[in-house]
């Protein structure tokens, strides 16, 4: 008789290190967080998997927002920066084929939306979205110009700092991630209630994206490189060979 | 001391915020001409196999209201129970149709509608079927992190009693807050609520 240790499924998510549902500094949080306890259950593979992306998706603007959305021979204005690093799994391997969608508002804070409340102008040539498919080592970039913070309506004087909003669908459903990409140096990181909801300092930091002058494109554009990490899937080894890669 | 072996941590969700239209479905939000299509827009690329229905309703806060400002995506496999997915080795899915869907409720209504196929049935690991259902992922402004849930369907009576997931749910009242109710012709209601009274059960994976 065999008894293969079979570790199925996605490392459990460390609930303890992502944000609270209840976080009242954010005032939306109130009303929107469920107070039920979560149901945990052994998942299958509904959750252990997700759609496939091809590359043949993509058109050849879609990870330039300076580009995008302008007309032709123009940019959209504002610092030139190009946002580049790797998705990663928890074992620290390069996840390729994971599609990133991302979005931002203008270089002066300002979002191409129905909603938006903030005196900032737009900007004719920038729209706001990109997106990528990472590849083979995980690898992605986009270029695009440095948003703007802004003001919101949570506390009077709230101003989100300056961030990029990142949508991750890796290889599992139960890996799909929304985050966002702050600056180095920012010091509105430190007095944000939405970023405030995470409550680990180390957390924190992990979203922060460094400048990397050494990389930077001659009179073109500086380098921020952010890594993300998404769960990681548990190997089994079995009759001798690992699976669950 | 001891040796040190870390995991990286996942990185911390942020909530998808109220722009999130801009992102994910800039087509429907006004900007377009930068994709094609919206992801998510067409989960069938052709003729399906199978029973086709919709799946709609909407998002409801901890005070009762409308929540105008969410995302919801779905991912399901066709009518044999298969997924459209790498991880699928059970057999060949049918190609017309994604099993993913994404459709941000309406700024105005706060409707969120997916016109899909009944699901089939698949199993769990010791071989036991599951009763049909749909994966549903929600986020919003005020949704620090995203909300994992199923739709079952309220009338697949016999294979919801027979369920791993539902049967093992401790607060049998709440069990309705995961059932998809028929409303003829295919199409399907499924209400999900933040917060409050009749809040669903939502998922911890
Ligand atoms: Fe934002």
């Amino acid at each position: 008789m065999t008894d293969p240790i079979r570790r199925n499924g996605y490392l459990v998510r460390d609930r303890d290190w992502q944000p609270d549902a209840l976080t009242p500094a954010y005032k939306t949080s109130v009303a929107r967080s469920p107070r039920n306890a979560l149901l945990s259950f052994p998942t299958g593979l509904a959750e252990h998997s997700a759609p496939v992306f091809g590359h043949d998706m993509l058109g050849p603007l879609d990870n330039d927002l300076i580009l995008n959305f302008a007309q032709p021979g123009e940019m959209a204005l504002g610092p030139r920066i190009l946002v580049k690093g790797r998705v990663l799994d928890q074992y620290g391997r390069g996840m390729p084929g994971v599609l990133v969608e991302a979005w931002q508002a203008n270089s002066g804070g300002r979002y191409r939306h129905r909603n938006e409340g903030y005196r900032a102008p737009l900007d004719p040539n920038f729209g706001g979205c990109g997106r990528t498919i990472t590849g083979p080592d995980g690898s992605y970039e986009f270029r695009t110009v440095l948003p703007g913070p802004y003001p919101w309506p949570n506390g009077m004087a709230d101003w989100r700092p300056a961030h990029i909003h990142f949508s991750l669908m890796g290889h599992a459903f139960a890996q799909r991630l929304i985050t966002q990409m702050y600056f180095e140096g920012d010091p509105m990181i430190w007095q944000c209630p939405i970023i405030g909801s995470i409550d680990d300092r180390q957390a924190i930091e992990t979203l922060v994206a460094s400048l990397d002058m050494g990389e930077t494109l001659p009179m073109d554009a500086r380098v921020y490189t952010f890594d993300m990490v998404l769960r990681g899937r548990r190997q089994t080894f079995f009759e001798n060979r690992w699976e669950g890669l | 001391m001891v040796q040190k072996h870390a995991l990286l941590k996942e990185t911390p969700s942020q909530t998808a915020g109220p722009y999130v239209h801009i992102g994910l479905t800039p087509n429907v939000s006004g900007i377009g001409g930068v994709y094609a299509e919206d992801p998510g827009a067409t989960m069938k690329t052709g003729p399906v196999q199978g029973p086709e229905i919709s799946l709609s309703g909407h998002v409801y806060d901890g005070t009762g209201a409308v929540v105008r400002d969410a995302l919801v995506e779905i991912w399901q496999p066709d009518a044999a129970g298969l997924f459209n997915a790498a991880e699928e080795t059970r057999g060949t899915p049918d190609p017309n149709f994604t099993g993913w869907g994404r459709c941000a409720t309406d700024l105005d209504s706060g409707l969120y509608s997916f016109d899909t196929v009944k699901p089939g049935r698949v199993p769990v690991a010791d071989g036991r079927l599951q009763a049909p259902f749909i994966t549903v992922w929600i986020v919003a402004r005020g949704i620090n992190i995203g909300l994992h849930t199923r739709a079952y369907f309220a009338d697949e009576e016999a294979a919801n009693a027979e369920d791993p997931l539902l049967t093992r749910i401790e607060h049998r009242a709440r069990v309705p807050t995961l059932m998809a109710q028929p409303e003829g012709d295919g199409k399907y209601r499924f209400d999900i609520v933040l917060q409050g009274d009749n809040e669903t059960i939502f998922l911890d994976m």
